[in-house]
């Protein structure tokens, strides 16, 4: 069974066909890429994945279960994490505090615990603290992470530990909005490195958006090229990047 | 029947002068962004400006009202300048406010000091008394507060909407940075939203205290809290939705003083501008606006 | 003792930032409580022990709202006249108990009942952002004083009477009837149990609750709504309920500095100067200058700000008006981005170390 199963997906803003006609199928493990121009509606795919938009039509499934309209918590809780085009940090927490968020669902002490400071709330911290910085080792952000408030780390650092909050949470599916967005050739290198390791080590499904061609073509197994709202084409990387409508509407005529 | 009728219309004189106080706040709020909470205060010192020159000086009552006009505008466009301006790109939004606070502070403790805490009788300014229709008895300066209202919101509109100046306010409201880059004058825009509002606020001063004629340092802080009600009552920013949420909000306040309770009147507005608010988050012409995702 | 050990080796910056904060606080009650028993203390000085707790605890509890949650409250002294009410209501009905005992009852009380008002109208009002959420949380403020001071309450042999009109509207017996709460005459007679010891208990107990939750999983999460509430959304956290809860424990808080408020006064009164939004204002006021967010900042500012107006009681007629120059300048010295940078470019730290201007950039 498929990891992901989108049927027939569209939702309209007013008159504007924003999304028509999706349809994606995700196996478990794979690392696959949603492209297309500006505009073409590839964010409103994540926002109705992650149920910031309800669709007007179309059913999602998650590992068979269907998820179609749920709100952005409970999305969460059943398994997709995300990441954000424009960046979307808790500026004013540290580097830590911020994957700790992420944490937040997968340890519980209650608020007496924490006001009164009874034993659980220590042993979960630290349980807490130490997963933290496992993950912020993936990605080379646990130095001064307790002390560096998140808004001032490098663009690049903030959106890796964007991916390192997604990546707290869990979860089964996870989404990259335009991971190498405002990085350079060499650090978007080391994130084509970054994402192939969280494939493999977390053994984890990936889909993602990107503009940067040598990402796309570098590391994503399948594509989806969405233009106008509507799939264009849809299959193994090479075979659609060769495809001359997908050419067409990236080059124009 | 009668008496509900001489209620309605009290109401709406009531309603009428928190609407051109309430527009002053919309004004503001949708092109500088911020909670002017001294505009009541502006309100007083109009009143205590018209005061003084129609009862110590004992000039002609045309001359109180311009010299109140012309010092409110001043006064508010100084205090933007001084006191709000500096803080426009402060780090919080709350900055300004604590400032605007301040200045209203200010305000009531300089009139303290200039005409004491005793309240003073203002004179109406309306030169003729009541009109009577059948068994109704309108007030004079009713009529004048309903048809100055109408004349002043009528006035905006067309400014705004006909004129350059009123075109850049509009798209000032919409969006600073993107107006700034057409070449508008963005402080320019905002100074003169102040000095509207403020005029206004003048004449509302005027007229509140010609209907509820005595005058305190105090006599702006609640009809510019209630204003402040009304134009978040009509979607702030709106300035037909300051227009309508005025002239409920004096309506429900007189009804409910007549019908319900005085002493509960208070609490009545303040309930009916939560219920609003819950059924319509902003308010009654409020646009919504969704954070893009 | 071994968790003593471990909470030092885990202590970080956060954790020793709040000792100082204990600290600098115990250090001034032990001064504060030296002086007073030594009798050292000017009239106007002791008066003043148990209002300046009240405002600390005021300022930190809506701290936890307008600095950790992010949300402004123009309301929070409502949840203060709630709690003074009900406190100084069970204080009245019950004569007979002994002072210390039933002090603590009232401050539990007040803080219980002003909590449930914090959380019905946190309900409803948390659905709203920004300036609306402001303008409703002054309208309830608002609402409970006007309530409270249109409220009668007597017991006689029959029971409890209550009305919202008049005295003589609550059917009570007028002879051997006992008005516990008079309308705009509010109550008289509470019993004055409140001390500067207590209020510096309770003071510190409100600090622990706030620090403790503020560095939680809870308090992460309050925090994460406030940076950014749709990622805080996208990470699980669900919105409402952080919301509710910072709201409801600070409006408990609050709750507690009115039992303390309550207890300290002859009469009891809802006037708009007292329990209006003038006096919610001036709690946001503290909180704006302690600089937002900063829990042992509010209590400075609470405390430096009660004291100007007191110590400039000699030029009485200018000194509120000194008191809003000052407030002014010092928002804008403070909050300007041009003055920051101009601090920043001549602070004194600079000019010791000198270190030119553009290098740290």
């Amino acid at each position: 069974m498929a990891l992901l199963e989108i049927n027939n997906l569209a939702i309209h803003f007013g008159g504007l066909r924003a999304v028509d006609e999706f349809d994606l199928t995700i196996e478990k493990g794979e690392l696959y890429g949603l492209i297309g121009p500006n505009g073409a509606g590839k964010t409103t795919v994540f926002n109705l994945l992650t149920g910031v938009y309800k669709p007007n039509e179309g059913i999602i499934r998650l590992d068979g279960k269907d998820i179609t309209g749920k709100k952005p918590i409970q999305i969460n809780r059943e398994g997709i994490a995300r990441t954000f085009q424009n960046i979307r940090l808790f500026k004013q927490l540290s580097v830590l505090d911020n994957v700790k968020v992420g944490l937040h669902n997968r340890y519980g002490y209650s608020t007496a615990a924490s006001i009164l400071r009874l034993p659980s709330y220590f042993r979960t911290e630290k349980e807490m603290t130490e997963e933290a910085y496992e993950l912020l080792k993936v990605f080379d952000l646990d130095k001064n992470a307790a002390t560096t408030l998140a808004s001032n780390l490098p663009y690049g650092a903030q959106r890796k530990l964007e991916i390192a909050r997604a990546l707290a949470t869990g979860p089964k599916l996870l989404l990259l909005d335009e991971p190498a967005a405002g990085m350079n050739p060499n650090e978007t290198q080391e994130l084509m490195d970054t994402i192939k390791y969280i494939q493999k080590n977390f053994n984890m499904t990936i889909l993602l958006i990107e503009h940067d061609m040598k990402l796309v073509s570098g590391i994503c197994e399948k594509l989806t090229v969405l233009n106008f709202g509507r799939i264009l084409a849809q299959g193994e990387t090479k075979a659609v990047l060769a495809d001359p409508e997908v050419i067409k509407a990236y080059l124009g005529e | 029947m009668v008496s509900f009728f001489t209620n309605l219309i009290n109401g709406l004189s009531l309603g009428s002068i928190y609407a051109i106080i309430a527009i002053g706040y919309t004004m503001v709020y949708g092109i500088a962004k911020m909670l002017n909470f001294a505009h009541g205060d502006i309100i007083m010192v109009g009143a205590f400006i018209a005061y003084t020159v129609i009862s110590t000086f004992k000039l002609p009552v045309w001359l109180g009202i311009v010299a109140a006009v012309i010092v409110c505008t001043c006064l508010g466009v100084a205090i933007e300048k001084i006191a709000y301006k500096p803080l426009r790109k402060a780090s919080s939004p709350l900055a300004v406010l604590i400032t605007a606070i301040g200045v209203s502070y200010f305000l009531q403790n300089s009139a303290l000091l200039i005409f004491g805490s005793d309240p003073k009788m203002f004179s109406s300014v309306v030169p003729f008394g009541n009109l009577t229709i059948g068994p109704l008895q309108i007030p004079g300066t009713t009529i004048v507060s309903i048809v100055v209202s109408l004349v002043l919101v009528g006035a905006l509109q067309l400014f705004i909407n006909k004129t350059k100046p009123g075109q850049a306010m509009l798209a000032c409201a919409q969006d600073r940075d993107a107006a700034s880059l057409m070449g508008i004058s963005v402080n320019g825009t905002i100074t003169l939203t102040f000095a509207i509002g403020s005029a206004m606020a003048a004449i509302a001063g005027v007229l509140l205290c010609s209907a509820y004629p005595t005058l305190s340092p105090t006599t702006g802080a609640m009809p510019g809290i209630k204003a402040f009600v009304a134009a978040v009552f009509g979607g702030i920013g709106s300035i037909p939705g300051a227009m309508i949420g005025g002239l409920l909000l004096g309506i429900i306040e007189i009804l409910s003083r007549s019908y319900i309770s005085s002493q509960l009147s208070d609490a009545i507005v303040f309930s009916v501008l939560i219920l609003v608010l819950l059924v319509r988050p902003t308010g009654i012409m409020g646009k919504v606006i969704q954070e893009k995702v | 003792m071994g968790r003593i050990k471990t909470y030092f080796s885990t202590m970080d910056r956060t954790s020793r930032d709040d000792f100082i904060t204990y600290g600098g606080l115990l250090v001034v009650f032990i001064v504060m409580q030296g002086l007073l028993s030594a009798g050292m203390l000017s009239n106007q000085m002791r008066g003043l022990l148990v209002p300046l707790c009240v405002y600390a605890i005021m300022a930190i509890a809506l701290n936890l709202v307008v600095g950790t949650l992010g949300e402004l409250s123009i309301g929070h002294a409502g949840f203060m006249c709630v709690g003074a009410f009900s406190s100084a209501f069970f204080s009245k009905i019950n004569p007979d108990m002994p002072d210390l005992p039933r002090f603590i009852i009232a401050i539990i009380i007040g803080g219980v009942v002003a909590g449930i008002f914090g959380f019905l109208i946190g309900i409803p009002v948390l659905r709203l952002n920004g300036d609306y959420l402001a303008i409703v949380t002054l309208a309830f403020g608002e609402i409970i004083k006007n309530i409270i001071n249109a409220l009668y309450v007597g017991v006689d042999e029959k029971g409890y009477h209550f009305s919202l009109s008049s005295v003589n509207d609550m059917g009570m017996d007028p002879l051997n009837g006992n008005i516990i709460i008079n309308g705009p005459q509010g109550v008289t007679g509470t019993p004055r149990s409140a001390t500067f010891a207590i209020s510096m208990v309770v003071l510190f107990i409100s600090l622990i609750v706030i620090l403790n939750l503020t560095h939680s999983r809870d308090g992460r999460a309050i925090m994460a709504v406030r940076d950014n509430y749709i990622a805080a959304e996208s990470v699980g956290i669900n919105i409402t309920r952080y919301k509710l809860t910072a709201f409801t424990i600070s409006a408990v808080i609050s709750g507690f500095a009115g039992a303390l408020y309550a207890h300290n006064l002859a009469t009891l009164v809802a006037t708009p100067a007292r329990f209006g939004y003038n006096m919610s204002i001036m709690f946001l006021v503290f909180v704006v200058l302690g600089g937002i967010g900063s829990t042992r900042g509010a209590i400075v500012a609470s405390v430096v700000l009660t004291l100007i107006p007191e110590l400039l009681r000699p030029i009485q007629s200018y000194r509120m008006l000194i008191y809003a120059i000052v407030l002014i300048v010092i928002m804008l010295v403070n909050w300007s981005p041009k003055s920051r940078a101009f601090m920043e470019t001549h602070s004194l730290k600079r000019f010791l170390f000198k270190k030119g201007g553009k290098e740290d950039k």
